[in-house]
């Protein structure tokens, strides 16, 4: 029992690991689509049909490039700050449940690599780490404008982990559970979290933007200021690999928000359609298919995330520094402090006093 | 003076809150961005799909040949002296008893070479022709070069095919769709040369 479990949570979390890495490379294949269709373009479609092999000759081309690091480079950070970014990338998809659960020969899988009750904690804690990735590159690059851009990413990403943190806590004080597993079975069926937390998820959508340094908060590589930023003296798969742990922080992301504010694999009408399966194909053949559709469901909230966020990279300019700071300082914590606030107030009063007038 | 009524007054009047909250802008901006991503894209995907460029486009050369099939050229010289980048090069050579039906006139270039790297496509050498034999067609470019002999185009690129006449009827861009129609028909098509009088 103990082996089986252990090779089912193994395939869970590689399927999991496969899942993430191919989502963030259909990412950049779809980050130029999205662009070039925004901007009345076509967007690349030479590689294969529709451009679906670009991912691959990217990578192609990213490995062939010569492995360059500067001679005044601090050579062994140099190496770790992609390693760092794209590990703390790839960490927190682990925590993420896809879906219900799936039943084979009597043994209930849960699709979810680890089922954690502290899950969002694990996930802010690997998100928060992922600015060391950063830093140390920008650092050891040696380069004053690596440099600034490594103190840019650190700083906002500071500041706007606050007022994300904030934001979050409504949404804990209403599901009285860290564990985002919890979290999404509270949202069953239509009974989504953006119903009662439309700031909070405002608010946590603009901060994870901030966090994974996308427009219009990418300022750590402002290239109009900062040359390349962080990734100024990366070149080769070394800097692959930080565009591609951006990607990967996009499609977590999204997965997140989708968790906590949109129910996860939740949708309205999903009992019905349970119950007409299981009533159709029996009891296990019926709920794994609910539960793939409900992963689905899932995967369909996060790309359209993952969409949104490319959608607000082809239309928004970026922001000047001071203006990211008192956005960050001045208006989204302030603004989730209150949230916090009421939210606490409606949970203390609103919710029996409602509760009572329906019984 | 107003030179549009597009301009805008700029004012320095502070904003109302709901221009400070930044989302409704957002949201407007967004509307766009999503209409356009919607809309039809300008793009012609050229090597498969190539736009009609006019009458006047001046592609690759082609040597005339008369309603009777003989080449028009007499190997005067007049485009080599005309062509500003020295591209174009003949030898001339005698009309034999017999070739009546191959050349119009008694001289006619035994060899005639056009070097595509040096060409500049202006058209000097169609306009010096005096026997209207030399001209850069509308309809077709020069291929790619992948070998550094396909560059000099000899008699046997450049002189018409009598099976495949050259025409310049289309003038605009529905008489040139209508042409292809009838090309695609299989119908013949009526040579008209540009320059005569």
């Amino acid at each position: 029992m103990e082996l089986t479990e252990f090779i089912i949570k193994t395939l869970t979390i590689l399927v999991v690991f496969v899942l993430t890495l191919v989502i963030a490379m259909y990412s950049t294949w779809g980050e130029r689509k999205v662009a070039g269709f925004i901007q009345d373009r076509m967007g690349p479609n030479r590689a294969g049909p529709g451009g679906l092999l670009q991912p691959l000759a990217d990578a192609g081309k990213m490995f062939f490039k010569e492995d360059f690091i500067p001679a005044l480079a601090s050579k062994w950070l140099f190496i770790a700050g992609p390693s760092l970014a794209m590990l703390t990338a790839l960490l927190a998809s682990a925590v993420i449940p896809f879906g219900s659960t799936f039943r084979y020969n009597g043994v209930e899988v849960v699709l979810q690599g680890v089922e954690s009750n502290i899950g969002i904690l694990y996930v802010f804690g690997v998100v928060a780490l992922g600015v060391y990735g950063i830093m140390i590159g920008g650092w050891a690059s040696n380069n004053k404008f690596s440099l600034l851009g490594a103190i840019r990413a650190a700083s906002q990403n500071i500041s706007y982990e606050v007022a994300m943190g904030l934001s979050l806590i409504a949404i804990l004080m209403m599901s009285s559970s860290l564990s985002l597993g919890e979290i999404v079975s509270q949202q069953h069926g239509g009974n989504w979290n953006i119903f009662y937390q439309p700031l909070g998820f405002i608010i946590f959508l603009t901060c994870s933007f901030a966090e994974c340094n996308r427009v219009p908060f990418d300022l750590p590589e402002c290239e109009t200021e900062l040359v390349g930023g962080y990734h100024t003296e990366y070149g080769s798969m070394k800097l692959g690999f930080y565009l591609f742990a951006e990607y990967i922080n996009m499609f977590v992301s999204s997965a997140i928000i989708s968790t906590l504010y949109f129910g996860g694999y939740n949708y309205p009408g999903m009992d019905w359609v349970y119950n007409q399966l299981t009533a159709a194909m029996g009891t296990t053949t019926g709920h794994n298919i609910a539960t793939l559709i409900g992963t689905g469901v899932f995967f369909g909230k996060a790309l359209f995330f993952i969409f949104f966020y490319m959608w607000v990279r082809w239309t928004l300019p970026r922001f000047r520094y001071d203006q990211l700071m008192n956005l960050g300082w001045k208006k989204l914590i302030p603004l989730a402090i209150i949230n916090i606030i009421i939210t606490g107030a409606s949970v203390l009063f609103l919710k029996p006093y409602i509760s009572s007038l329906l019984n | 003076m107003q030179l549009t009524n597009r301009s805008k007054q700029v004012s320095n009047k502070e904003m109302t809150l709901m221009e400070r909250a930044y989302l409704p802008a957002i949201a407007t901006g967004m509307a766009i961005t999503l209409k356009h991503f919607f809309k039809k894209k300008v793009t012609i995907e050229y090597p498969e799909v190539k736009r009609y460029l006019g009458p006047v486009f001046r592609g690759r050369h082609i040597l005339k040949r008369d309603a009777e099939g003989r080449e028009r050229c007499t190997a005067c010289g007049l485009c080599a002296v005309a062509c500003p980048a020295e591209a174009i090069s003949m030898i001339a050579a005698e009309r034999e008893k017999g070739e009546e039906g191959l050349y119009r006139e008694e001289k006619y270039a035994a060899v005639y070479e056009v070097n595509m790297l040096r060409c500049i496509f202006c058209g000097l050498c169609e306009e010096a022709c005096p026997k209207q034999a030399v001209y850069l067609r509308h309809d077709e470019f020069i291929p790619v070069f992948d070998d550094r002999n396909q560059v000099i185009w000899g008699k046997d690129l450049l002189v018409e095919d009598m099976n495949n006449r050259y025409t310049r009827e289309a003038w605009t861009k529905e008489e040139a769709r209508l042409l292809d129609l009838k090309r695609a028909n299989g119908e013949s098509t009526n040579v008209v040369p540009r320059a005569i009088p």
